[in-house]
């Protein structure tokens, strides 16, 4: 196969069905996810409190959860995170509920404890932040849009790259519902971060393979299917090797960057992943066979 | 400019950058058969004098509260019975009242920003190394009214005289300043208040009026005391002498010098990182850094040979240049931000992977160093595109003219920020940096 593809011979355009279908069972599935789970909304979005402490020794957290609750604060979930370290959570509170908890704590572990973070989010703040991101993605998509129309001078390969993007963000989406019903993934104000960077990242490869077809387009002429054959062989080799060095980077942030960064660098893994898939294999074959479709219209009005 | 000049220039920027980087204590110790060194490298800070122009800069990383710890607080201001016009000039009193009150609270470096969306205004304060906030967020929300109170003997039920409160003019808007000093007979901290022109006159008016009656000073609607009118005082300042602790007399100093605040305010978010958390962070994602660094280096070489190590130089010039422009701009990091920077890391070699491709199509076509040009030429324009469309995205959410509808501050504008440079850097590293140490390179070996 490398052989071929040093030659530039491979038809990646005959299989295109095959890539479709393969994007289509992720996006459905995705799809399925989101509407039979939804997403597992972290306190950016849902309101509510976050407290880690560090504590001198090992506790039992179903006894924690009994002294707390005694004390009058309902807890939703005591979590062990590391090496004597709990994480609660619970509804927003007030900030004697905090010193209810810190006493409770205290006298269950018999010694002193850190408090390593509290986070209290009115129920006010997240639909706000959700508005904020909807603004944001619109006007980015558009940004983007605009200037591969421009840049290209069609809007047959702006569209396509904007939906090969969506593609990217609808299996980052939908791989977080999934994994936040069977891991407990949350989504926050980093994922959405992550989701839009991969927007971005998805955008950016295509636009690699695109250069590619237009330069050929200049240089050679002929089908679009035999100029996007040729594009996406030269480009493979270059796609592979980019991803892997933003892998690498993201897997080690991702083993070693500790709980707070975990499901961010996962979000950026899913991402630069489908979006590295989507350029050859969604962007291009719909350019393709959008070319196709406009050409066998015209030729039935002929 | 011939290439080797321009590589010399290069290095030279790195050197300076590369000390710019360092932090500003660096133990350096090692054994060298019996040589033993022990010392410690110091930066110095960047102090340049040249005739009039004076130019400092403090070299130091600045960290978010997510590493450095510290609280960061919102607060959300009820505006709704406010007409439009006065909204707007009750918010930036609201935030200057506010960021007042923190600047004396003592706390260092302090960040207080208004922003609203949708009929909705908030204040965002940021208390880098403040981590028990119940007393901030109480200093921060007491609205502190002060109101000078004549009083009216209203009725006499029994032995208790009950007295009414007529609000005179006199507020806290006419006070020059407040300060905490000590009742000279009983010890007892005591607030003298020092009123400006106007209000000494006031007050001067207000003693004369009420001599041998008490004179209550009320305090956001309730009496703190009231001392019997002795004479009248003309000088223009007075003393509230109720049962203060130190820590309330230096409070209410506090808020009487800040001004009253126009509106009131609840607390709608809080969010605390103790200072352990954070530094663990910072060891953590250095550590991440530095071994997916590693990884990249050692995946260019092994892809593309000596190629690769070119592109590697680069690539630590890439992070020795950015290290220096989050100091000098200077670049708040926050977590988000690394990942920013680790993220860009992996895309600041993809300019180098673009060229290389295509240097090895090029290759077989044309001699050597035509090949490398023209390489450079046709990767630049894949290579422009494909960046602009991620700074775009970059530039949606660092939000640098403050839209009200996009974020304004938090995790999601330091990622970008730090995204945005190194898609910036790494476009002159990727393109000026490698292809002069490559012009450079492959003439010294086809010598």
């Amino acid at each position: 196969m490398l052989e071929r593809l040093e030659s530039k011979k491979m038809d990646w355009m005959r299989y295109r069905i095959i890539y479709f279908l393969f994007s289509l069972v992720f996006v459905v599935a995705g799809i399925y996810g989101l509407f039979s789970w939804g997403l597992k909304l972290g306190v950016d979005f849902k309101g509510g409190a976050v407290l880690e402490y560090k504590l001198d020794t090992d506790i039992s957290t179903e006894e924690a959860t009994q002294k707390i609750e005694e004390a009058g604060v309902e807890t939703s979930s005591i979590q062990m995170t590391g090496d004597k370290t709990y994480l609660l959570r619970l509804a927003p509170i007030a900030e004697d509920g905090k010193d209810k908890i810190k006493d409770s704590l205290e006298k269950l572990s018999g010694g002193e404890i850190e408090e390593l973070r509290f986070e209290n989010v009115g129920p006010s703040i997240g639909p706000e932040l959700i508005k904020k991101t909807i603004y944001a993605i619109a006007i980015a998509a558009s940004a983007i849009l605009i200037w591969v129309a421009i840049q290209f001078k069609s809007f047959k390969f702006g569209t396509s790259a904007v939906l090969a993007m969506f593609h990217d963000s609808f299996i980052l989406i939908g791989a977080f519902s999934i994994l936040g019903r069977f891991i407990g993934a949350e989504v926050d104000f980093l994922f959405v971060t992550a989701l839009l960077t991969t927007l971005s990242f998805s955008v950016h490869d295509t636009i690699v393979v695109y250069d590619r077809i237009r330069e050929a387009q200049k240089k050679y002429g002929g089908s679009l299917k035999g100029l996007a054959n040729r594009a996406i062989s030269e480009t493979m080799v270059r796609s592979l090797n980019n991803s892997f060095t933003i892998i690498f980077m993201l897997v080690a942030l991702l083993l070693l960057g500790g709980t707070t960064i975990k499901w961010f660098a996962v979000a950026l893994l899913i991402g630069t992943v489908s979006g590295t898939y989507s350029s050859p294999f969604v962007a291009v074959p719909l350019l393709v066979v959008w070319d196709e479709f406009v050409k066998k219209i015209k030729r039935r009005r002929v | 400019m011939s290439p080797l000049k321009k590589v010399i220039l290069i290095f030279l920027l790195s050197a300076v950058a590369a000390y710019i980087s360092l932090p500003r204590e660096m133990p350096i110790k090692f054994n060298l058969g019996k040589i033993n060194v022990d010392t410690k490298l110091a930066r110095r800070d960047f102090n340049f004098s040249f005739g009039r122009i004076n130019i400092q800069k403090n070299l130091d990383l600045v960290l978010g509260l997510d590493l450095a710890g510290g609280s960061h607080l919102v607060f959300e201001a009820e505006t709704k019975d406010l007409p439009l016009d006065k909204k707007e000039a009750a918010i930036t009193s609201l935030r200057n009242v506010i960021e007042r009150r923190v600047n004396l609270f003592g706390v260092s470096e302090p960040n207080v920003q208004a922003s609203s969306f949708e009929g909705k205004d908030r204040v965002i304060v940021e208390l880098p190394g403040v981590y028990g906030t119940k007393e901030a967020v109480e200093l921060i929300g007491k609205t502190a009214q002060l109101v000078f109170s004549e009083t009216k003997e209203e009725s006499l039920e029994g032995e208790e005289i009950q007295y009414g409160l007529a609000p005179t003019s006199l507020t806290g808007a006419y006070l020059q300043g407040a300060d905490v000093t000590f009742d000279q007979t009983s010890g007892q901290p005591v607030v003298s208040l020092r009123f400006t022109k106007e209000g000494a006159d006031m007050f001067a008016e207000i003693t004369e009026r009420n001599v041998g009656k008490p004179l209550a000073i009320v305090l956001d609607d309730s009496v703190v005391s009231a001392p019997i009118v002795q004479e009248t005082i003309t000088g223009g300042s007075a003393q509230i002498s109720g049962d203060f602790t130190l820590d309330e007399a230096k409070s209410l100093v506090i808020q009487l010098n800040a001004g009253a605040l126009p509106v009131s305010i609840n607390l709608v978010e809080q969010r605390t990182v103790g200072a352990s958390l954070g530094s663990e962070s910072v060891a953590r994602s250095v550590n991440a850094g530095l071994i997916g660094l590693i990884m990249v280096l050692l995946f260019m070489v092994l892809a593309y040979g000596r190629l690769g190590l070119v592109a590697d130089l680069g690539l630590i010039i890439f992070g020795i240049l950015t290290l220096a422009l989050y100091k000098l701009i200077p670049v708040v990091l926050t977590l988000p931000g690394i990942a920013g920077f680790l993220l860009s890391v992996g895309m600041a070699v993809d300019s180098n992977i673009l060229i290389f491709e295509r240097f090895k199509e090029e290759r077989g076509q044309r001699p050597l160093i035509d090949a490398l040009e023209v390489s450079f030429g046709r990767a630049w324009e894949s290579i422009r595109d494909a960046n602009i469309a991620t700074l775009v995205t970059t530039f949606v959410l660092a939000n640098p003219f403050d839209f009200a509808f996009l974020h304004t501050s938090g995790p999601v504008r330091g990622f970008a920020i730090t995204l945005a440079l190194g898609i910036g850097i790494s476009l002159f590293t990727g393109i000026v940096v490698s292809r002069n140490l490559l012009r450079v390179f492959v003439r010294e070996t086809r010598k």
